[in-house]
């Protein structure tokens, strides 16, 4: 039992120091396990985030628009590589982790709860969703865990076009007809909010935070981040000559922000839990995928079998 | 590479290597899963190289990596660090002298 707190206590002198931590190194149980729960959830939510926008690849307006939205969702599939073989540096199986997914045990982004209704909702994720997830991706270039920390760094790298592709949208329907100006703002009317709530729950409400702070896995709160987020945002919305559905959204000169209204957390938690207008279609998608897919997994294993041992027979001759 | 929790009929684990250009060496770019070695080079494309990053890749499984222990490097890599003497600045030269 001393002999853990001793650990422990060089531990945390090693992440006071700034040094990272390597997938070898001694490290307390419980900062394996927020780890393999934060970088899944993460992986899951690139994965299942790659279905709202799946939906308007063959709907595309122009060639232009589709390659780049192929582009991203497929940068997206290799962002999920990337995050889930960093978990898979702590000791949990990419199989477990996909039936985690599959089975509710772990949760996604639950912005990819909604559903994509208009070509708009396509640049309102590129531009919010992809915005927010940059914000929260930069600090976490940071983090003291090395592979997950080298996997933000390859990941926030090809992460930009993703915004820029989605605003370029936005600011291509702004700039046409009443209508397709009503149809970005209407995207961005039913993004705003979900959008807001991606940083997860008020400090308040994180009980969590103190501690990953302390092993610097996240480097800013929940409110920081989000505040940083409305403040970089409102300013591109007013660009747009769109308004952001938040009456009580203003710059506050004394603090040097924006002050913005109340977050529906009911709202926040319902989706968490699995009420969302779109949780069960995705996880059905998920499941699809991972089902159909299972013939395929097991031929090409049979086959890489088969080829090992004719070379055997080979040598052998 | 660490104890993995037993899956069934999982892939391999492979580590990937890239050159990022003939003249460099090549450098850990990351892992992914694949039935051999030749879909892991495909796969390694797809994954690791999709803007140029680069133009030769390796490729093992990582059960073939050997690594040291972190709780031996002290006794590893300490001894490296009171050998001054190995460095150029160690040895006192006239500031005057050139190309040395």
């Amino acid at each position: 039992m001393e002999n853990i707190h001793y650990l422990e206590e060089q531990f945390q002198a090693r992440i006071d120091k700034g040094e990272r931590i390597e997938p070898r190194d001694w490290m307390p149980e419980k900062y394996r396990k927020t780890h393999i729960r934060q970088i899944s959830q993460h992986a899951h939510s690139e994965i299942v985030g790659m279905l709202p926008e799946g939906n308007w690849i063959t709907r595309a307006p122009s060639l232009r628009r589709k390659v780049g939205l192929l582009a991203k969702v497929q940068d997206e599939a290799g962002h999920g590589l990337y995050l889930y073989s960093a978990a898979e540096t702590l000791g949990i199986s990419r199989d477990e982790m996909t039936m985690q997914l599959l089975t509710g045990k772990a949760k996604y982004s639950s912005i990819f709860n909604y559903p994509t209704l208009s070509w708009a909702d396509i640049g309102a994720i590129g531009w919010l969703v992809d915005g927010a997830a940059i914000i929260n991706q930069v600090m976490l270039t940071r983090t003291s865990y090395g592979p997950y920390a080298r996997a933000m760094v390859r990941i926030c790298k090809e992460e930009s076009f993703h915004q820029r592709q989605g605003y370029e949208i936005m600011l291509t329907l702004c700039k046409g007809s009443e209508a397709q100006k009503a149809m970005a703002q209407d995207a961005l009317n039913r993004f705003w909010w979900p959008s807001l709530m991606m940083f997860g729950p008020r400090d308040e409400d994180s009980p969590n935070t103190a501690q990953s702070v302390k092993w610097k896995i996240k480097r800013q709160t929940n409110d920081e981040l989000r505040q940083r987020f409305v403040d970089i945002t409102a300013p591109q919305a007013d660009y747009l000559g769109i308004t952001i559905p938040d009456p009580d959204l203003k710059w506050n000169e004394e603090r040097g922000h924006y002050d913005f209204g109340k977050i529906d957390w009911e709202e926040f938690w319902q989706v968490v839990k699995g009420n969302g207008p779109c949780n069960k279609e995705r996880i059905a998608a998920r499941t699809d995928a991972w089902e159909e897919g299972k013939w395929v997994r097991e031929a090409a294993l049979a086959y890489a079998a088969k080829q090992a041992q004719a070379v055997e027979v080979k040598q052998a001759v | 590479m660490s104890n993995k929790t037993k899956a069934n009929n999982e892939w391999p684990l492979f580590e990937v290597f890239i050159r990022s250009k003939n003249g460099l060496e090549h450098r850990h770019a990351g892992s992914l899963h694949a039935a051999d070695a030749s879909m892991a080079i495909e796969n390694a494309r797809d994954v690791y190289t999709r803007r140029q990053e680069g133009v030769s890749i390796w490729v093992v499984e990582s059960k073939h990596i050997a690594a040291s222990n972190p709780e031996s490097s002290e006794a590893l890599f300490d001894p490296a660090e009171d050998k001054v003497y190995r460095h150029p600045t160690f040895y006192e030269l006239p500031i005057e002298l050139k190309h040395i």
